[in-house]
């Protein structure tokens, strides 16, 4: 047994099923066996570290880290909250991967055929580590919505996407999160992988007057939870 | 428990912007070489790691991102000599992904049993809601396969299989090919943990 509690079983009712036949891509990418589930060893409760890695200072500034001729076109917002576990326990040192599209629903990417054009000051990828009190903030524009084959024409709501290292192997976790308001999140056959009304409205960022910059941008509030271990073991070596 | 996890999301097709972005096709400055594990101190013997991801249909699919996570040559995580993490995609054009890594030691099973040398394997992609998470295991390590704690949980050879990468009979770096079924009948063994 490990020092300190296994982590919690993922409740895998509250995530997306593999299988969701309204999101036509799943069909054929859904194992049909159940999971096989394995005990927590070393493997599982460690992970990598990125803290070391080299990082700019405007890896977190997606207005301005792929300009050349002026900023990023579009609605200027910062998106800020806070990494925590499921015990409501801070993660520093978190690394948050970001990708999305830019205010025309366009991604940079060589496969996207979308005919909204590219914005030269604007390349969608982004990345932050939490700080000591696991909060997080990068700044970006609002991206737009964007079709793409789906039973014909699906519409993504405006989304963007994260990936998000823990400390441990299994707490890795990989969401987009959507802006609340959004008339298309209700349409999105996507963000209805997640079924649970509770769970879907995790994924939905509040406006956040509060950190909102004046006559510059305004703010989104989302905040992140990974996985906790369970703290009965290590509380009751306290008493 | 206070709070819930955030709800995964799929990768989609897109995932190469955040994570390995040159290949989405952004300017970027000197990108590491994230599917290059080892590097000049790293002690072990240098493997490469070579394989594709089958849908259900039998198509490749060619816009997935795969995460390894390993022990060192001594069985450890996370050591000063060797991260043990690594990212690839498959390719776009030929769907093949390629890891060069060393050979894993052996690790302890959380009741002190032995495991066989294995590297965790994580799979993003469109039309994956939640990363599949698996295990890749070496076919010259039969003896030490049989007495592993996990695939002893396994009751049907052919699903064993699934987890096992074939040493290829080819000169230079020893290869290993592990090809990853998503559904169908050779469909590999996920786990949850």
């Amino acid at each position: 047994m490990s020092e300190l509690g296994d982590f919690r079983p993922r409740d895998r009712a509250w995530h997306p099923a593999a299988s969701t036949p309204a999101y036509r891509s799943t069909t054929f990418h859904s194992p049909r066996h159940p999971l096989l589930t394995l005990p927590q060893s070393i493997g599982e409760l460690s992970g990598p570290v990125f803290g070391d890695s080299a990082f700019d200072p405007l890896d977190n500034d997606l207005i301005r880290n792929y300009a050349t001729t002026g900023e990023a076109i579009g609605e200027r917002i910062t998106v800020h909250g806070t990494v925590q576990d499921e015990n409501a326990r801070p993660v520093p040192g978190a690394l948050i991967e970001i990708w999305q599209a830019n205010a025309g629903g366009k991604y940079r990417h060589v496969n996207d055929k979308y005919m909204a054009v590219l914005d030269p000051n604007f390349g969608g990828c982004g990345r932050v580590l939490s700080d000591a009190q696991g909060r997080y903030s990068f700044r970006t524009i609002r991206p737009g919505p964007y079709p793409f084959p789906n039973d014909g024409c699906g519409w993504r709501p405006s989304h963007i996407h994260l990936s998000i290292f823990g400390h441990a192997f299994v707490q890795r976790l990989v969401t987009q999160f959507y802006f609340e308001g959004d008339p298309l999140i209700g349409q999105c056959v996507i963000a209805n992988t997640v079924t649970d009304p509770a769970a879907l409205a995790s994924l939905i960022a509040k406006l956040d007057m509060s950190a909102m910059q004046a006559f510059d941008s305004l703010a989104y509030r989302f905040d992140i939870v990974l996985r906790g271990r369970d703290a009965t073991y290590f509380e009751t070596q306290g008493l | 428990m206070a709070l819930k996890e955030t709800p995964s999301q799929t990768a989609g097709p897109f995932v190469h912007i955040g994570t390995l972005p040159a290949l989405a096709g952004l300017k970027t400055g000197a990108a590491p070489q994230l599917n290059v594990l080892a590097h000049d101190s790293t002690l072990g013997e240098r493997i490469r790691i070579e394989g594709a991801i089958h849908d259900g249909a039998g198509v490749l699919v060619k816009d997935a991102m795969i995460e390894i996570w390993q022990a060192n040559a001594n069985g450890q995580y996370g050591s000063n000599d060797f991260k043990g993490w690594g990212r690839a995609a498959t390719d776009f054009e030929t769907g093949l992904f390629v890891f060069e890594t060393i050979k894993p030691g052996r690790t302890l099973f959380h009741d002190g049993r032995k495991q066989a040398p294995h590297i965790s394997v994580s799979i993003f992609a469109r039309g994956i809601n939640i990363h599949l998470q698996t295990r890749l295991y070496f076919s010259d390590e039969a003896e030490a396969n049989t007495a592993d704690p996990i695939l002893q949980l396994i009751r049907e050879p052919d699903r064993v299989a699934t987890l096992i990468a074939r040493k290829e009979p080819k000169a230079g770096l020893p290869l290993y090919r592990f090809d990853i079924h998503l559904q169908g009948d050779r469909e590999t063994v996920f786990f949850d943990f």
